[in-house]
C-alpha cells in the first residue's frame, strides 16, 4: 500500500505546508531536541529532563494538570465576560441569561465552575505530592515559598469568583467570609485590640476589601476586578517565575 | 558519562535525563485532553448552583463560605473569630512557608519515603487530613444554625438545645496553656536530644510551637465537646 505515503505526500510536500512547517520530522535525537526548542510554546521545557519528572506515579501529573485548568478558566472566563456586567441591577439577570438564553450559556458557565473547584483540589494535591517527594528540599526552598503564595492566590481566586453570580449562595458565602476580617487583630473593628487604632466599622481591614460596611455595589465591583485582572496578573507573575525555577534548580526534583 | 571533580580524580555521573519530546509531551498532551474532556462531560450532566437573587435581609440558614473555606469556618465552633478566620489561616500560611527552612533532613530529596523521614512526613499528612476531615465536617456535617447532624440524619430546625458552656478559671487556664507550651517544647527536646541538636534552637522552637498549635487546637476541640469548656483562657481582651 503507498497509499498513505501518497497521500502525506501530496498534503505536505507543496509551498503552502513549508511555509507554515519549517521542516519535516524523522525521529533522530537531534530532532527531538528541535521538537522542544523551536516551538514557541514547548520551549517552555528544556530539551531533556530527568527520566522521574516524566513518570506519572512520580509526579501524578498535578502540577502541569493544575497550570493547564488555570488556561482553560481563563479562556472560559473571558467567554463568560461577554455576557457579564458586575453591576449589582444586571449581574443575577446576566446569570439567568447565560444559564437559559446564552447559546451553550449554561455549559460554559458550568465548565468555568466546575473547573475552579477542580484547580483548589489538583493543586492542593501538587502540594502533597512535591511534599511527599521532597521537592522543597534544596535547591528548591523559594520555589515551594512561590507555590504557597501560588496556593493562596488560587484559593482567593476561587472565592473572589464566588459573590459574582449575586445569588444567596455567594452573598451569604462572601459575608461569612470577609465577616471574619472584622475580627482581625489590630485591624479589624470587632478584633483583639482593635481600639488601640480606633477601628470602626467605617474605617476598618473589612471595609477596605468590601468598599462599604456592607456587600453592595462597590464589593461586587472589587470581586470583579480581583478575579478577572488583578489575581490572574498576579497568579501569572508567580507562574513564570514558579516554572522558571523549576529549570534552573536543575527539574522538578532532587539535588541539584 | 564521566565528569572530572576538582582534585577528586574521576567521579561517576549518572545521566538519568531523557528526551521531553516525545516522552513527557506526549503525556502532557494526553493529561490535558483527559482533564477537557472531564471537565466537559462533568459541566454536561451537572449545573453550577444559582439560587434566587441575593438579599441581604433573609440569611441563608447554614451560611456557608465555599467547601475549602468550611474547614476554618467549623474552627469557628471551637474558637473566636480572630483566632479561626484570621490568626489560624495565617499561621498555616506561616508554617507551610517555613517547611523548607525547618526541614534540614537532606535525606528524601526527589524520591517517596517514609522511612527515612518518619517525622516531617507524619506531620504534614497528619496536618492535610486534618484540614480535610473539618472541610468534610464543616460542608456535610453541618445543618441549620450550624447544628451537627450525622449523614444519616435529616437537617431540621429541631434539635434539642446545646449544654450550657462555661470558661476556665483564668489562673488554671494561663497555666495549662503555658504548661502544655512549657512541657510540649522542653520535653521532647530532653527525649531526643539529637533531633533538638540537629534543628538548633531557632528552628526546634518553631517546628515545635507550629506543631504544638495544631495539637492545641485539636485538644481544645476535645475539652469543648467533652467538658463544655468555651475559653480556656477569657480575658475582657482576648479570649482562647
Amino acid at each position: 500500500m503507498k497509499l498513505i505515503p501518497d497521500l502525506i505526500k501530496k498534503i505536505t510536500d507543496n509551498e503552502i505546508w513549508k511555509s507554515v512547517f519549517r521542516h519535516g520530522y524523522t525521529d533522530t535525537p537531534r530532532n527531538r531536541v528541535l521538537q522542544i526548542i523551536s516551538n514557541v510554546w514547548l520551549h517552555l521545557h528544556p530539551a531533556k529532563v530527568r527520566e522521574h519528572g516524566t513518570k506519572i506515579r512520580f509526579t501524578w501529573c498535578m502540577g502541569g494538570i493544575t497550570f493547564f485548568i488555570f488556561l482553560f478558566e481563563t479562556i472560559t472566563g473571558i467567554l463568560l465576560m461577554f455576557y457579564y456586567v458586575p453591576d449589582v441591577n444586571r449581574a443575577y439577570a446576566d446569570m439567568v441569561d447565560l444559564m437559559y438564553v446564552v447559546p451553550f450559556g449554561r455549559f460554559l458557565r458550568n465548565s468555568h465552575r466546575w473547573g475552579a473547584h477542580a484547580m483548589v483540589i489538583t493543586v492542593s494535591i501538587h502540594m502533597l505530592r512535591v511534599f511527599l517527594t521532597g521537592s522543597y528540599k534544596p535547591p528548591r526552598q523559594f520555589n515551594w515559598v512561590i507555590g504557597v503564595v501560588l496556593l493562596v492566590l488560587t484559593l482567593l481566586l476561587s472565592f473572589t469568583g464566588y459573590l459574582l453570580p449575586w445569588d444567596q449562595l455567594g452573598y451569604w458565602a462572601i459575608t461569612v467570609g470577609t465577616n471574619m476580617a472584622r475580627a482581625t487583630p489590630l485591624l479589624g473593628h470587632e478584633g483583639p485590640f482593635a481600639y488601640i487604632l480606633g477601628m470602626r466599622a467605617d474605617n476598618d481591614i473589612r471595609f477596605a476589601l468590601l468598599g462599604g460596611t456592607t456587600i453592595g455595589a462597590p464589593a461586587l465591583l472589587r470581586a470583579y476586578v480581583w478575579h478577572c485582572i488583578a489575581i490572574p496578573v498576579i497568579a501569572s507573575g508567580l507562574m513564570m517565575m514558579h516554572f522558571w525555577r523549576v529549570r534552573k534548580d536543575g527539574g522538578i526534583s532532587g539535588p541539584l | 558519562m564521566e565528569v572530572r571533580a576538582e582534585s577528586k580524580g574521576l567521579v561517576e555521573f549518572k545521566d538519568d535525563r531523557v528526551f521531553t519530546w516525545p516522552t513527557l509531551v506526549a503525556k502532557e498532551f494526553l493529561a490535558a485532553i483527559f482533564v477537557t474532556v472531564g471537565l466537559l462531560f462533568y459541566s454536561y450532566v451537572v449545573d453550577a448552583p444559582l439560587r434566587e437573587l441575593s438579599n441581604p435581609g433573609q440569611a441563608e440558614n447554614p451560611a456557608k463560605a465555599p467547601w475549602y473555606f468550611l474547614g476554618l469556618q467549623e474552627a469557628l465552633v471551637y474558637f473566636d473569630p480572630w483566632f479561626a478566620g484570621v490568626a489560624l489561616p495565617s499561621l498555616i500560611i506561616v508554617g507551610l512557608i517555613l517547611i523548607p527552612y525547618l526541614d534540614i533532613n537532606p535525606k528524601g530529596n526527589g524520591y517517596y519515603t517514609f522511612k527515612e523521614r518518619k517525622f516531617a512526613v507524619s506531620v504534614f499528612v497528619l496536618g492535610y487530613i486534618y484540614w480535610y476531615v473539618l472541610v468534610y465536617i464543616g460542608t456535610a456535617l453541618r445543618g441549620p444554625f450550624w447544628a451537627f447532624f450525622w449523614p444519616w440524619e435529616k437537617w431540621t430546625h429541631d434539635f434539642p438545645t446545646p449544654p450550657p458552656l462555661h470558661d476556665m478559671p483564668l489562673p488554671l487556664g494561663i497555666i495549662l496553656m503555658m504548661g502544655f507550651y512549657f512541657v510540649g517544647l522542653v520535653l521532647p527536646a530532653m527525649i531526643n536530644r539529637d533531633f533538638f541538636n540537629k534543628l538548633g534552637i531557632v528552628r526546634y522552637v518553631l517546628t515545635m510551637g507550629l506543631l504544638l498549635t495544631m495539637i492545641g487546637t485539636v485538644i481544645k476541640m476535645i475539652l469543648r465537646l467533652s467538658f463544655s469548656i468555651k475559653y480556656i483562657i477569657a480575658t475582657p481582651w482576648i479570649n482562647i
